[in-house]
């Protein structure tokens, strides 16, 4: 135990896991949508992650960037970025909304038992990842270094750097968004009430599948945005890494409580936080062993996750 | 679990494939059972071929097809096969992969298995059914002393590796803080167990990470790297993590050397870090310069293969060599080639081989070289002198 290196890397080790927890948490939103709306886990999800951030890198090469180019001023980067984070949220919404289409809504039409919808959600997680492996050569693709590495300032001695304010801020931007969109809009509404009732919903005039479908999109959006930020934190991205981060991303929406937004946020920051102490308290070994140790604790003392409340059972 | 579900479905693939094969060579009519032929033998190679660290498995590939094609031009009415089989560089897969071999009776003998993990867990089952195998690059040396009657090594191991890596750190870097990390595998453990020996109270901090790969994000490393002041981290490990590490690093302004061992001697370590980043990396290595192999060695495997010859690339030329020559001089059983093995000394491309009573390569023979990253090519620095 290392509680001096701790103490010591105490500030920085809190800024790259809230940095790490922050896209945690977008991709956990995707997972808390969906459950929310159709009590399903997507194990896909991970894919839609993968497919936005595959869809960023190659945006870049189209534009003439490679892992290598260095580019300057501020107006020519916030050009990169947002293109390129326009690409990926599309990207991964039709990536969401072709599995809905294609392996959901099928098996709802005919009234499938809960585990044809599990394994095909696995099978279609596999398709997608293998697919991208054979289209990369299973090699890792690296990221034109955007972001300058200078700090920007200093809390209490921690230097903050750009990259981590950009995904954090946009991290928590885009979760305020949500939130909004689901609490305040009639499209919101409808999601809230299908999540309550689909049947009454349906009675009352809501088009199901519609709302489906758009729980289905703005969960890809966001794991675009997440996509993107993960690959100008990390720097390279290879087809397999989707697995483990979503599953790290379900574990997240879990711990705040599967289906309630604001829970998703809370559990993504706490995993990312976790994981880096853990990893400077003990050592980087354990930093898995960690985060799912926190979950099965957690879950002991609180069955629903830290906030809870589902999505269904907000109060409209 | 679904990289499971996938080698699964591979193996299964894989198995039928062979299983095939094997029928075709039945009908033919010839009693390929008891061995004896040299015609139609095959030589395995073992090792990553696809996933992580696939790209120091597919030099060695490279080197035995060249072996092979060149056996087979010289000996055209009498043809050697190759077998490979992608181990994705996995303990896991190994066993499964060796059995397939063992169970193949016109495999030889192989070259591999290529990385120190997945020889552990494949060793035992080719010592149990006599087949030999001469590994082109796995440098734990406890491989050695296992008492596995089939292990040879046509490289020096990780006890002159590491120590070598530890003396370039002090006396040409001149480091006096130096940072340790490994990935927890076979290869990497040991590799900077022998480097934190050699180093003693240079070495500030340590930490582990995980590999094939598994992580990709090391904030928490960098951190403590960064705060332990080291100018030089060592990494025990291989290219994909390394290379995330050394760009992970840069991108939070530590500007320490990295020097890492043969597992990321490779382009691709540069490729995974990028230019810039990898810029000034010391690798290690057991091996000599690609370009000092004898003879026509880098042209002809330019030729075949329509790439330079990699890391490794020559001494799996040398491995799949001893094989053939074995079957050339009518050893055509696995025992009769284990003993051929056993007893060979020559000249190859890569060095002189003459193997110890453990399987290791002659301990005159082996040459540790420093490799430096520059203008995004791994070029020879210099060849450290033993102790």
């Amino acid at each position: 135990m290392d509680f001096n290196g701790l103490f010591s890397n105490f500030g920085e080790l809190t800024t790259t896991g809230l940095t790490q927890g922050a896209i945690y948490a977008l991709v956990a939103l995707g997972y808390t949508l969906v459950y929310g709306v159709l009590k399903l886990i997507n194990f896909a999800h991970s894919e839609v992650f993968i497919a936005g951030a595959f869809a960023a890198i190659w945006t870049w090469s189209a534009l003439g960037l490679n892992q290598d180019s260095v580019v300057n001023g501020v107006g020519s980067i916030i050009m990169y970025l947002g293109v390129a984070m326009v690409v990926a949220a599309l990207a991964s919404a039709v990536t969401a909304s072709v599995i809905e289409r294609v392996a959901y809504r099928p098996l709802r039409k005919r009234n499938a038992p809960p585990l044809a919808f599990l394994i095909t959600a696995i099978g279609a997680s596999i398709a997608i990842s293998e697919l991208f492996g054979i289209w990369t050569d299973r090699r890792p693709e690296g990221v034109p270094n955007l972001i300058s590495i200078k700090p920007l300032f200093t809390i209490a001695g921690t230097p903050i750097r750009p990259i981590e304010l950009l995904i954090v801020g946009s991290a928590l931007v885009m979760m305020v968004g949500l939130d909004i969109f689901i609490n305040r809009t009639r499209f919101g509404r409808g999601i809230r009430a299908v999540a309550q009732d689909p049947n009454t919903a349906a009675l009352m005039g809501v088009n199901k599948d519609r709302i489906i479908l758009l729980v289905f999109i703005a969960g890809g959006a966001m794991a675009g945005v997440a996509g993107l930020l993960y690959d100008i934190r990390i720097g390279a991205l290879s087809y397999s890494v989707g697995f483990l981060l979503g599953l790290k991303a379900f574990t997240a929406a879990v711990l705040g409580g599967i289906g309630n937004l604001r829970g998703a946020l809370l559990g993504g920051l706490l995993l990312g936080l976790v994981e880096n102490y853990a990893s400077g308290l003990i050592g980087s070994q354990w930093k898995d062993f960690a985060a799912f140790a926190v979950l099965v604790v957690l879950l002991m003392f609180r069955p629903t996750g830290l906030l809870g409340e589902s999505l269904g059972r907000a109060r409209a | 679990m679904r990289q499971r579900i996938a080698r699964t479905i591979g193996g299964v693939a894989l198995v039928a494939l062979v299983a095939s094969g094997a029928a075709c060579s039945g009908s033919g009519g010839d009693d390929g059972a008891a061995g004896g032929e040299a015609c139609g033998s095959k030589i395995a190679f073992f090792g990553a071929l696809t996933g992580s660290s696939a790209a120091l498995g597919i030099n060695e590939n490279n080197g035995v097809k060249l072996a092979v094609d060149k056996y087979n031009k010289a000996n055209p009415d009498c043809k050697v096969e190759q077998v490979e089989l992608d181990s994705q560089g996995s303990p896991d897969q190994a066993p499964q992969l060796a059995q397939q071999a063992i169970d193949d009776e016109k495999i030889l003998g192989l070259v591999g298995p290529a990385y120190s993990g997945e020889s552990e867990a494949a060793n035992p089952f080719f010592s149990d059914a006599g087949l030999v195998h001469i590994t082109p690059s796995a440098t734990n040396p406890t491989l050695a002393q296992q008492k596995w009657k089939t292990f040879f090594r046509a490289v020096g191991n990780d006890l002159t590796q590491g120590p070598a890596a530890g003396k370039y750190i002090k006396d040409v870097l001149k480091a006096e803080k130096v940072y340790v990390i490994d990935d927890q595998s076979a290869y990497g453990v040991g590799l900077a167990d022998e480097v934190k020996k050699l180093l003693g109270a240079a070495v500030v901090g340590s930490d582990k990470v995980q590999g094939e790969g598994k992580q990709t994000d090391f904030s928490a490393s960098v951190t403590k790297v960064k705060s332990s002041g080291a100018t030089v981290l060592f990494y025990g490990g291989y290219y994909q993590e390394a290379g995330l590490i050394r760009k992970q690093l840069t991108g939070a302004g530590v500007t320490a050397t990295l020097v890492a061992g043969d597992g990321v001697n490779d382009p691709a370590y540069i490729a995974s870090a990028g230019q810039t980043a990898a810029e000034g990396t010391i690798l290690t290595c057991p091996c000599q310069p690609a370009a000092k192999a004898k003879g026509n060695f880098a042209a002809d495997y330019q030729a075949l293969n329509g790439v330079a010859p990699g890391t490794y690339s020559d001494s799996a030329y040398d491995a799949a060599n001893i094989l053939l020559a074995g079957i050339k001089a009518g050893k055509t059983t696995r025992e009769g080639l284990l003993e051929f093995v056993k007893g060979y000394t020559g000249e190859g491309v890569a060095a002189t081989y003459k193997f110890t009573e453990t399987g290791e390569l002659d301990p005159a023979q082996v040459k540790i070289w420093a490799y430096k990253v520059t203008g995004g090519q791994v070029v020879p620095d210099q060849e450290i002198p033993k102790s």
